[in-house]
């Protein structure tokens, strides 16, 4: 458990934030530029003193201002890894990966340097000079770094920020292999709410230095201050399914979602395995009748169980659909030809093909 | 005196080692002093700094002068090293050296003070969270990144050391063979109406180091800069 409550006050930002969340995971602090998460992140590495708060990690105690207790950065052994990577210019990668090791002698190591080294793909890299390095490869090196210092947790600071989006996927799988196959909890933060979808288990979302809403992903997915933070087109629910059909001449999968099954656009999964995915509310479409003839592959009986304005002017109608809550967002003009209410049996249409980019393997099945 | 003699080799000998010693003696307190003015905050700050740099602006008789009174035999500090540790500054070598260090300290703490400003403080962060403490941080992390700064301030310094005439005269005088070196010799043979050919040979020699000074300083920091990958 990784709990959070500070408070630091500086001309033109405040930050006042709580928050718990469990560990091990991947804990995103998701939230706009300037809304406090690097100032978050470095309070938790004991980089920035709060004014006044706690930050504790299960049983420890690292920042109690009302008992003066503040753990010293060096003594934390909190890993973080920069938004810049900051490798060390006068080492190569190899010298980069053995600094952090050599002063964790003293700690029980959790993994050693040829792991880090086949888990992060860094073997061709060894005994190259950092600035040699692409954008992808410096951040998977500081990575390795962060790691071979044997972390209690990692700090990371949008490690994809400084990168091409082309060249993300140099990073992201690496990423997802850390939180199925290591047990160290990390701190992911973003502004992207695709990487908080892949990668995180927890969400914090954050707004002017303060919290709006906490919770997994799911439920996250489905607050209105979500809205605010990615505007009305990134909002959706997401949900999380089984693979349980393959089909892979078209591409798609079946899900078991709930008590029904989703067909989506997925491919390079095995059978069995978790998928989370989010459903843009802009592209799911009701009806009120069975529908023929239509593309769309999914046709999901459901129920209307509220209907909020969204402030710009559309809808957002919430849905039950077999035990899940789903987001639909329809036009003031649609909702009154539909005459929906709160109770209201309709069907849910999602084309399998508007979860592409959306639906991202979890941890590998059972 | 006729061709390379004697004056010219001792001269040289005596420039080198006085530099030599000056630039070994300071470039500890060199990287000390820069630190501090980079780093510390602490009232006097700007008065410090204007006392590091002072040797500058003053005239360097004037500096030899108040050296004469503080590491004189009978100056407070002078006599107090005489008592305990049996060293005499003044008129020796080691008093040129001394005299040597003070005038090209501002220049050594400027060229460190500068490549320790670019150091960027996000890498000593990053040592910080992999677990390495302040001096640990500056050791592996600070002091290589530092390194060209410290080469050109020390070769500078160097190179400047092997001229240093107004406070070396005054403090540690003109003697043949312990501080008579290059820019002292070259003003001795000005004065003799004999000199003329010896002084000429001098001024060249002169010339010729200081230009290979500078020229060393420069190549060595590239080359460091490059093996630091900058």
């Amino acid at each position: 458990m990784l709990q959070v409550s500070v408070v630091r006050k500086r001309p033109g930002f405040c930050l006042e934030a709580t928050f718990a969340a469990p560990t091990p995971g991947i804990i995103a602090l998701f939230g706009r530029s300037g809304s406090g998460k690097t100032t978050l992140v470095n309070i938790i590495s004991g980089l920035l003193a709060p004014d006044a708060g706690e930050v504790r990690l299960d049983d420890q105690v690292l920042t109690d201002s009302g008992a003066g207790i503040a753990v010293a950065v060096e003594r934390r052994r909190i890993g973080y890894v920069f938004q810049d990577a900051r490798l060390f210019p006068h080492l190569n990668v190899a010298g980069n990966l053995r600094y952090g090791e050599r002063r964790a002698r003293a700690a029980r190591q959790v993994i050693g340097f040829d792991e880090v080294v086949t888990l992060l793909g860094l073997a061709q890299l060894l005994r190259r000079r950092c600035r040699e390095l692409s954008g992808g490869e410096r951040q998977r090196v500081a990575l390795g770094r962060a790691l071979l210092a044997q972390p209690r947790l990692l700090l990371l600071d949008e490690p994809l920020a400084s990168i091409d989006a082309a060249r993300r996927e140099e990073v992201l799988p690496y990423l997802e292999a850390l939180r199925d196959q290591l047990a160290i909890p990390m701190v992911y933060v973003s502004h992207q709410f695709d990487e908080v979808l892949r990668l995180a288990t927890h969400v914090v979302l954050l707004e002017a230095g303060r919290v709006l809403a906490q919770g997994p992903v799911n439920e996250v997915s489905l607050r209105p201050e979500l809205q605010s933070v990615v505007g009305p087109d990134l909002v959706g629910a997401v949900l999380e399914g089984v693979v349980v059909r393959l089909d892979p001449d078209s591409g798609s999968a079946d899900l078991a979602v709930g008590t029904g099954t989703l067909q989506v656009s997925l491919r390079d999964v095995p059978l069995g395995s978790r998928v989370r995915l989010q459903l843009l509310a802009r592209d799911v479409i009701l009806a009120t009748q069975p529908v023929q003839g239509l593309s769309v592959r999914n046709a999901l009986a459901s129920t209307v169980t509220a209907i909020s304005n969204d402030d710009y002017g559309a809808v957002l109608v919430r849905l039950d659909v077999g035990g899940e809550t789903v987001l639909a967002r329809i036009t003031q003009n649609a909702l009154r030809a539909l005459n929906l209410r709160p109770g209201d049996a309709v069907w849910t249409l999602v084309k399998a093909v508007s979860t592409r980019g959306h639906a991202f393997r979890l941890a590998a099945g059972p | 005196m006729n061709g390379s003699g004697p004056a010219e080799l001792d001269a040289l000998r005596l420039s080198l080692e006085v530099a030599a010693r000056s630039v070994g003696f300071s470039l500890p307190l060199a990287v000390l002093v820069a630190w501090i003015l980079t780093r510390a905050r602490f009232p006097g700050r700007i008065l410090f700094d204007a006392f590091v740099h002072l040797p500058l602006v003053l005239p360097p008789v004037a500096v030899g002068y108040v050296l004469l009174i503080l590491f004189g035999a009978r100056g407070p500090i002078g006599g107090w090293l005489r008592s305990h540790f049996g060293i005499e500054l003044a008129f020796t070598t080691a008093g040129a050296a001394l005299a040597t260090a003070v005038m090209t300290f501002p220049l050594m703490v400027r060229a460190i003070r500068l490549s320790l400003e670019n150091v960027d403080r996000g890498l000593e962060e990053a040592a910080r969270t992999l677990g390495a403490a302040a001096v640990d941080r500056f050791v592996s992390i600070t002091l290589p990144l530092m390194l060209p700064g410290i080469l050109a301030g020390a070769v500078t310094a160097f190179a400047a050391g092997l001229g240093e005439f107004g406070a070396v005269i005054t403090f540690a005088s003109n003697v043949p063979g312990v501080t008579r070196t290059l820019p002292l010799a070259l003003y001795t043979a000005m004065q003799s109406p004999t000199g003329d050919a010896l002084a000429l040979r001098l001024a060249v020699l002169s010339l010729a180091l200081g230009l290979l000074g500078l020229l060393a300083a420069e190549l060595l920091v590239r080359r460091v800069r490059r093996l630091l990958g900058r």
